[in-house]
């Protein structure tokens, strides 16, 4: 390979990408409990793939992810999301209502422990999809600036 | 007097950030450098909310162990109706420590990122601005625009002649 | 009341400072016309906010602005740099006259709203004193969540966050249909070398011996 040059940015990006991606889940998933949620969790996996992209090339990032699995990816958080309101109306609740989803009593929170772990789960799709998207529809356009112009 | 000040002074110094950003959105000409001005403006109009909802001796709104102490686990096994007629007292919890108020934060985390996304959309008509004019610099797209208007109403004007002849 | 930021002579030095670097920043970007120092320099100014962001007790929000405005907003004004222009034209000296009015007025006109504003840091402010601290005190009963900002954000206020997930999802379809989907960049690239590259196409990079 000709990257020789880079062969510590390419090492050091490899062993940091899937750090990152834990990270992402790991604020994910403790968004209850701690700082952090979907918003900052996609986001940070958007980064994630920006460096991918930005060390080892756009063609590289757009084998591994491909550009329609990420448009695709946040229409169906939106879709997600937007399930679980239905949800709590198909059980007699109001939109989003989640106490409506297991038939509990004011007070009980299986029901809003689901909800929440899900919507989140729909908002993290949406953003990193949605950011992915703006991400490859920005860096896919081929340059035609002058060098000099630096 | 000073007490006064010095309880104003982190609202004033936000003030000044606020209109250096509508300075650069107003002032520069180039679109991009608009764009991030624009972006500080908002960053900081972030920042003016945030610090609204701070409290003295406040902490950050996750809710430590003396306070999740209440009732938990215990539902389960009670019926409805007695839950609902405590609700009214029990609802309500006493709070043992002081927290910074949440509402602020929800508002301006989801404000945040909608920023960035709609940034991009600015982005990427600037982009297309670029291709359709080949500059980015406000006032001599706007002076192109107006060449090509005087242009087509001369047009205009000489088929209408033209015609008429 | 006083202590609320200027809690300690610590902390009161540690705002002091974290809000002069956002003045130097802010006042650099006004003043310079390179554009990738512009776009490097509106990271920094969002990494000092994230910091300020902590100091008052934000940390979901401080998390937030770290990650999308030093990381994700920063990366798309890049690309968006490098398929337009370098450097902003010079600006003229009078031009920027009637802005600097219209701001200085604008803002001595905010500043003196803010004498009717509560003290920083007042617990009994009609923002702090309504429904904020209602979500605290019911959160943990109605959601049984200790974060009462995801609990907030996810399941009192769930209406408007299915909105601002919305919100995104447009503004990423609104981009792609503005600039292609990116895939056209990738055909283009496979039919011009026979063997996959991994060279990125809009990122120059030198000493790479292509």
């Amino acid at each position: 390979m000709k990257g020789d040059h880079h062969i510590i940015l390419r090492v050091v990006a490899k062993c940091l990408i899937p750090l990152i991606l834990i990270y992402a889940f790991y604020v994910q998933f403790h968004g209850e409990v701690g700082a952090g949620g979907a918003f900052q969790a996609g986001v940070v996996l958007a980064v994630a793939l920006i460096l991918h992209s930005l060390v080892f090339g756009l063609t590289a990032t757009m084998r591994a992810v491909p550009p329609w699995f990420t448009r695709g990816l946040s229409a169906v958080g939106v879709l997600v999301y937007a399930g679980v309101g239905v949800w709590a109306m198909l059980n007699g609740g109001a939109y989003l209502e989640y106490q409506a989803l297991f038939f509990e009593p004011p007070g009980g929170h299986d029901g809003q422990h689901a909800g929440i772990i899900i919507i989140e789960l729909g908002v993290l799709f949406a953003v990193s999809g949605g950011l992915s998207t703006i991400f490859y529809a920005l860096a896919g356009r081929v340059a035609e600036i002058r060098d000099e112009d630096w | 007097m000073w007490e006064f000040i010095l309880d104003r002074a982190g609202y004033w110094a936000i003030i000044g950030l606020m209109m250096i950003g509508l300075f650069i959105a107003f002032s520069a000409e180039n679109l991009i450098k608009r764009l991030v001005g624009l972006s500080l403006f908002m960053t900081t109009i972030c920042l003016f909310y945030v610090t609204l909802g701070k409290i003295t001796g406040g902490t950050a709104p996750i809710l430590l162990k003396a306070d999740m102490t209440s009732h938990y686990g215990s539902h389960a096994a009670e019926g409805a109706e007695a839950h609902l007629a405590a609700a009214g007292s029990e609802r309500f919890a006493d709070l043992v420590h002081t927290y910074s108020n949440p509402l602020p934060h929800v508002l301006m985390l989801t404000a945040i990122v909608v920023g960035v996304a709609t940034l991009s959309v600015g982005l990427a008509l600037i982009v297309r601005i670029r291709e359709a004019y080949g500059t980015i610099e406000a006032d001599d797209i706007r002076a192109m625009d107006i060449e090509a208007a005087i242009a087509q109403e001369a047009q205009a004007e000489k088929d209408l002649n033209e015609a008429a002849a | 009341m006083t202590d609320a930021v200027l809690g300690g002579t610590g902390t009161a030095l540690i705002n002091i400072l974290l809000l002069a670097i956002l003045f130097v920043v802010a006042i650099a970007i006004a003043r310079l016309r390179s554009l990738f120092a512009i776009v490097m320099l509106s990271g920094v100014y969002s990494l000092v906010s994230a910091a300020w962001y902590i100091l008052v007790d934000a940390v979901d929000v401080g998390f937030t602005e770290a990650a999308v405005g030093a990381g994700m907003s920063t990366a798309v004004l890049l690309g968006a740099m490098l398929l337009t222009a370098r450097t902003a034209k010079p600006e003229k000296p009078f031009s920027r006259l009637g802005p600097f009015i219209v701001c200085l007025a604008v803002g001595v006109m905010l500043i003196y709203a803010t004498i009717d504003l509560p003290a920083l840091g007042d617990p009994s402010s009609p923002a702090n004193a309504g429904v904020g601290l209602t979500f605290l005190e019911v959160n943990w009963y109605d959601t049984g969540v200790p974060n009462v900002v995801t609990s907030v954000l996810a399941s009192y206020r769930g209406f408007d966050t299915l909105g601002e997930t919305a919100v995104v999802f447009t503004a990423g379809l609104a981009v792609a249909l503005l600039l292609g989907f990116g895939e056209r960049s990738l055909a283009e690239t496979l039919r011009r070398s026979p063997q996959p590259e991994t060279r990125p196409p809009s990122v120059p990079r030198d000493g790479d011996a292509t």
